[in-house]
């Protein structure tokens, strides 16, 4: 039974990295645009649950919500002031503007928030549920939940609706796109909004069940790096498979080798993977 | 009166030139050739009027000066471009190609009607509507490539080398339906290098060379005129003698 809890609780964890993740995906491997500073977008997210939480009341709907919109927004701005700037430009020119934006928000955080550790105030998610003889905190089941049907409302959002399609075809070819009456910065304004949306709301669903620091964004980022790798560029579905396969591969070993072992199994196997396929365990080769 | 007018088109990319002095017009209802070899800058000529790259000197679309607007602009007042290599969004279906197609229209109700006018044009693409655009044959894909540009309803349609890399027997049957769709009434700029097959619908013909027109003419006068051939075609009409 602890076994079965372990994975259990591995694969719920993996389905919120697996909603942040297919917001990096958007961007980077539809958009070519490496982003540093997703992480740091999961955790403004936990703390703008956080400060709703506080200061205005409500329950995981309302602040979901407001982080997923707050997110959004700011994606939105810096797709305008600094993204569309440096999109053209050479590649230092986009890891330092997504790195340094990275750096202003995590310090920001730190300045704002402390070092300190925090965690949501009770919620009515608290407390915990047998499902079969398996414990598990509410919050945890329906953080994970929700962010896998969030990852399958991005997965239909870009295949199943005309905007989807638009983005989309701005992401393969860009000039064609134009050619159709598509205006390619409202699609890269609109991927950066979805990105630091999925990012936004994702760091809500974290914050119900796990408590956090400014330097979250750091750890997120990489593991973002990980899925969207495992997952092939571009790919939410893959996102997704590669989010799950991410949190049980964590879990496992962070309960059979111990807990500080977690992120080195997870990136040596990253490592592994760019050598073995370098297009992603789902991706196309 | 002409609908489009070009006047003195000049394109650099960096220092080089990608055409140095293109003069044309078009006018309702014909089809016009832009014909020359490699090189010559019938793709550039071709994106300066679509607003895919920016030129310099005049391209007046029905009285409106449109040189140096942004593509997606260009298409909305009905100039359409399909781009040499076609250019489909291959990792989406035929009929999401196709609802692409129509997003400069104005009138955002007209899309089912043109869905079936294209539909009926080409029956193999609504038998592989939901087929990936990157999984057609290369005349299927000719097919979605004409039949997107369609779907915004062009007063002008541009192609660019429509039979680059197609079988003899397609190639044949693409310009039977572009002779269909000007019967009907489409405005046709179009870039090739087939010559014949291009002058065999022209009403009229630009020969570019190295950047600029070197001749221009009414088709039939420039498939009659031998030198034509010779110099500019580089059809051999003495081949057959002994
Ligand atoms: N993006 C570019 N950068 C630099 N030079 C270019 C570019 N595109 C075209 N050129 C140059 O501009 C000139 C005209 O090229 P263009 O593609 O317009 O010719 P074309 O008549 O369409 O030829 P083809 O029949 O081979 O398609 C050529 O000398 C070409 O090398
Ligand atoms: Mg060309």
């Amino acid at each position: 039974m602890v076994a079965v809890q372990v994975i259990v609780g591995g694969l719920l964890l993996g389905a919120i990295y697996a909603l942040f993740s297919s917001g990096l995906t958007l961007i980077w491997g539809m958009m070519n645009f490496i982003n540093f500073a997703h992480g740091e977008f999961v955790m403004l997210g936990m703390y703008v649950a956080l400060l709703v939480v506080v200061y205005i009341g409500g329950g995981p709907a309302i602040f979901g919500i407001a982080a997923a919109v707050a997110l959004a927004v700011l994606g939105i701005a810096i797709y305008f002031s600094l993204i569309r700037h440096v999109i053209r430009g050479p590649m230092l020119a986009q890891i330092l503007s997504t790195f340094g934006l990275a750096l202003l928000l995590r310090y920001t955080a730190f300045w704002i928030f402390s070092a300190n550790f925090v965690s949501l105030p009770a919620n009515a998610l608290s407390g915990t549920v047998s499902l079969a003889g398996v414990y598990l905190p509410v919050a945890q089941l329906v953080a994970g939940i929700v962010a896998i049907v969030l990852t399958i409302g991005l997965h239909l959002l870009l295949t199943r609706t005309a905007v989807g399609s638009k983005l989309l075809a701005v992401a393969e070819d860009r000039t064609a796109a134009m050619l159709m009456g598509i205006r390619p910065d409202r699609m890269q304004a609109l991927a950066w909004g979805l990105s630091a949306g999925a990012a936004g709301i994702a760091g809500a669903l974290m914050a119900i069940a796990y408590p956090w620091s400014p330097s979250v964004g750091e750890t997120f980022v990489l593991i973002a790096f990980v899925v969207v790798a495992l997952g092939g560029f571009g790919s939410v579905l893959g996102s997704l498979y590669a989010g799950l396969i991410t949190g049980l591969i964590q879990a496992v070993s962070a309960f059979w080798l111990g807990a500080i072992y977690k992120d080195i199994v997870v990136y040596g196997l990253f490592v592994a993977l760019l050598w073995l396929r370098p297009q992603g365990l789902m991706g196309k080769a | 009166m002409s609908d489009l007018v070009v006047e003195h088109l000049e394109v650099r990319y960096g220092d080089l030139v990608g055409v140095a002095d293109i003069s044309l017009k078009v006018r309702a209802g014909q089809v016009v050739a832009l014909l020359g070899s490699n090189g010559a800058g019938k793709t550039t000529t071709l994106n300066a009027i679509a607003g895919v790259v920016r030129p310099r000197g005049k391209v007046e679309w029905r009285g409106e000066q449109i040189a140096g607007q942004p593509a997606y602009a260009i298409v909305s007042k009905g100039l359409a471009l399909s781009p040499e290599g076609w250019r489909l969004f291959v990792a989406q279906t035929v009929e999401q190609n196709l609802r692409l197609g129509a997003t400069a229209l104005a009138d955002r109700a007209r899309a089912a009607a043109l869905f079936e006018r294209v539909y009926a044009l080409f029956p193999r693409l609504a038998e592989r509507r939901r087929q990936l655009a990157g999984t057609l044959s290369g005349g299927e894909r000719q097919m979605l490539a004409l039949g997107r540009a369609l779907m915004s309803e062009p007063q002008l349609l541009m192609l660019d080398e429509p039979s680059l890399g197609l079988a003899p027997a397609v190639v044949e049957a693409l310009y039977d339906t572009l002779a269909e769709l000007h019967r009907q009434g489409l405005t046709l700029l179009l870039a090739e290098q087939s010559i014949l097959l291009a002058l065999g619908i022209a009403d009229y013909a630009y020969v570019l060379q190295t950047g600029r027109i070197a001749l221009e003419g009414p088709a039939a006068d420039l498939q009659k005129n031998e030198q034509v051939r010779e110099i500019y075609l580089g059809i051999a009409t003495r081949a057959a003698a002994p």
